[in-house]
C-alpha cells in the first residue's frame, strides 16, 4: 500500500505503518553517518548535549556528492545502516522516531525499535540521482569539518522509501526473500 | 619508444572519473533492462524501474548514478616499449584529484585507516600496474563504492575443497550480503593464485564485460550454474524479495600451489562503474 507521511513522525503514522509499506514521507529531517554518530555518541558519553534535536525526528543515513550550482544537494542515497547500528540503540532510547538507510539491522537495533515504537525505512540503494530530486533543501548544521559526513537538515518533499522494520519488529528483508527462495 | 606525456594520462583520467560516475557501459544497461523485464516480484520491478530512470536522471541532469562515488581503482597495462614524462603514479592521481574536485563527486578517501581524517580530493587511487608488450598505454578506471566492497570476501580453501567448495564460499558471501550490497550485484570471483592474486582477480573480473565469458570452460559452466542459483536466494532488487538478485558472475582464474584453493568474492552493487581509454 502507498502511503504519504510527514516528518518529524507521529505516533500514529508509526502506529498504522506496516513492513513491507511503500510510503513518500515530506518534511523535515536530519542527515548523518559513521562519523557524525561517533562524535554524537562520544558527545553523550560526557554527558554534553546533542546538536540537533531527536524527539521524533528521522536521521537519513547518508553522505552526499557536491550540489551543482543551483541545486540543493548531490547524488542522495542511502548508506548501509548496519555501520550505525552501535550507536543506533542510544539515540532511539533518547526520543529518535524513525531511520532511513539500507540493509539488514542488528538485534539490538531490532529491540531498541521495538521498545521504543520506532520505524526503519529503507530507500533504495544505489539511486542518488533519483533521490535528490525528492529533497528540496539542505543546510548543514553541524560538523562542517566532516564534509560528506556532516550532519544536515533536509526539507523533502514525496521522498519514497519502503517500511523495512515496523514497531512490532516485523522485518521486510527476512519475510520477502521467504517469497521467492526457490531452493 | 614512444612518448606519453603525463598531462594526457592525468586528462584522461580525469575525464574517466566523470564518465563512470555518471553512465553505465551498455552491457550493463541491457543487463538491467533485461531484469526489469523478467523480474517475478513487482516491489522488484518497481525498485529496478527506479534504478533505469535513475540512470537516466544522472546522465541527462549530471548528477552522479550513487552519492557513493567510491575509491579510484586503476589497472594501469603499460607498453614496454611507452616513455612517460615524469611519474606515471603521479599523472593518475593528479587525474584523480581533477576528476573529483571538477566533477562534484564525493571526497570518500580518509588518510589513514584509523585517524580517519578525510584527503579532500579522493586520492590517492588504488593502482595496479602490469607491464606489456607494445608501446601503448592501457587505462581501466573502476570507481569502488564500499556498501558492496565491505561485503567481499576471501576464503582459503583447502584442494579437498574442491568444485563444491568454491560454489558454496561464492553462495556464503552473496547471501551474507543481502540488502547491504546493493543488488542486484555483479559478483567478480578470483580462483587460484595466492591470497592477493585472487583478490586481484576477483577485482579485474568486475570490469570483463558482462556478455563475454570466462576463458575456461569449467569457469564459464560454473558462472551460468551460480547465476541461475543466485537468483534463486529470494533476495531481490534492493533486498526486498525477487527473481535478479544477480545481473553476472564474472570469473577470472590462475595457477595456484599443491595446498590450496584460494578463491575471492569481490561484489559489486548494480552500479558496476568502467571506463576504459588507450593512449
Amino acid at each position: 500500500m502507498d502511503r504519504h507521511i510527514e516528518a518529524p513522525l507521529k505516533k500514529e503514522d508509526i502506529e498504522s505503518l506496516h513492513s513491507g509499506d511503500y510510503v513518500y514521507i515530506s518534511g523535515t529531517i536530519y542527515v548523518a553517518r559513521d562519523a557524525a554518530h561517533k562524535r554524537m555518541n562520544d558527545l553523550l558519553d560526557k554527558g554534553e548535549s546533542l546538536p540537533i534535536e531527536l524527539t521524533d525526528n528521522i536521521i537519513y543515513y547518508m553522505g552526499p556528492s557536491p550540489a551543482r550550482a543551483g541545486r540543493p544537494i548531490g547524488s542522495a542515497g542511502p548508506t548501509t545502516a548496519s555501520r550505525m547500528d552501535k550507536y543506533a540503540p542510544r539515540l532511539l532510547d533518547l526520543g529518535l522516531k524513525g531511520m532511513i538507510g539500507k540493509g539488514k539491522r542488528s538485534e539490538a537495533v531490532h529491540e531498541a525499535i521495538k521498545r521504543n515504537g520506532c520505524v526503519y525505512f529503507a530507500a533504495v540503494g544505489g539511486a542518488g540521482a533519483i533521490l535528490s530530486k525528492a529533497i528540496t533543501s539542505s543546510e548543514v548544521v553541524a560538523y562542517e569539518d566532516l564534509g560528506a559526513e556532516a550532519i544536515r537538515k533536509l526539507e523533502i518533499k514525496d521522498f519514497p522509501c519502503i517500511v523495512i522494520i515496523d514497531k512490532d519488529g516485523n522485518d521486510l528483508y527476512e519475510t520477502a526473500i521467504e517469497e521467492y527462495r526457490q531452493e | 619508444m614512444r612518448e606519453i606525456e603525463s598531462i594526457k594520462i592525468t586528462e584522461a583520467i580525469r575525464d574517466m572519473c566523470i564518465e563512470a560516475n555518471h553512465y553505465l557501459t551498455e552491457d550493463m544497461k541491457k543487463a538491467l533492462n533485461d531484469a526489469t523485464e523478467s523480474e517475478k516480484s513487482p516491489l522488484g520491478r518497481q525498485v529496478l524501474c527506479q534504478l533505469e530512470e535513475n540512470l537516466k536522471i544522472a546522465g541527462e541532469d549530471m548528477i552522479p548514478i550513487c552519492q557513493d562515488t567510491g575509491m579510484a581503482v586503476i589497472f594501469a597495462e603499460v607498453g614496454q616499449d611507452v616513455h612517460i614524462d615524469g611519474s606515471l603514479t603521479d599523472a593518475i592521481n593528479e587525474g584523480v584529484r581533477l576528476g573529483y574536485t571538477e566533477g562534484y563527486l564525493r571526497k570518500s578517501v580518509v588518510r589513514d585507516p584509523l585517524d580517519r581524517v578525510n584527503t579532500g580530493d579522493n586520492t590517492p587511487a588504488v593502482i595496479h600496474y602490469d607491464i606489456v608488450p607494445g608501446d601503448r598505454l592501457r587505462l581501466t578506471l573502476a570507481p569502488k563504492g564500499f556498501g558492496s566492497e565491505n561485503m567481499s570476501r576471501v576464503f582459503m580453501l583447502k584442494p579437498a575443497d574442491g568444485e563444491e567448495g568454491v560454489k558454496n564460499a561464492i553462495l556464503t558471501a552473496v547471501k551474507d550480503a543481502g540488502p547491504n550490497a546493493c543488488p542486484p550485484m555483479v559478483v567478480g570471483v578470483g580462483i587460484g593464485g595466492t591470497f592477493e592474486k585472487c583478490a586481484l582477480l576477483a577485482k579485474k573480473a568486475l570490469t570483463r564485460p558482462l556478455n563475454v565469458p570466462a576463458d575456461t570452460e569449467w569457469a564459464r559452466a560454473m558462472e551460468e550454474e551460480l547465476l541461475e542459483r543466485i537468483n534463486k536466494s529470494g533476495i531481490g532488487p534492493g533486498g526486498l524479495g525477487g527473481t535478479t538478485t544477480a545481473l553476472a558472475v564474472n570469473i577470472e582464474t590462475y595457477p595456484t600451489h599443491i595446498a590450496g584453493l584460494p578463491v575471492a568474492v569481490n561484489i559489486c552493487c548494480h552500479v558496476n562503474r568502467h571506463s576504459v581509454r588507450e593512449l
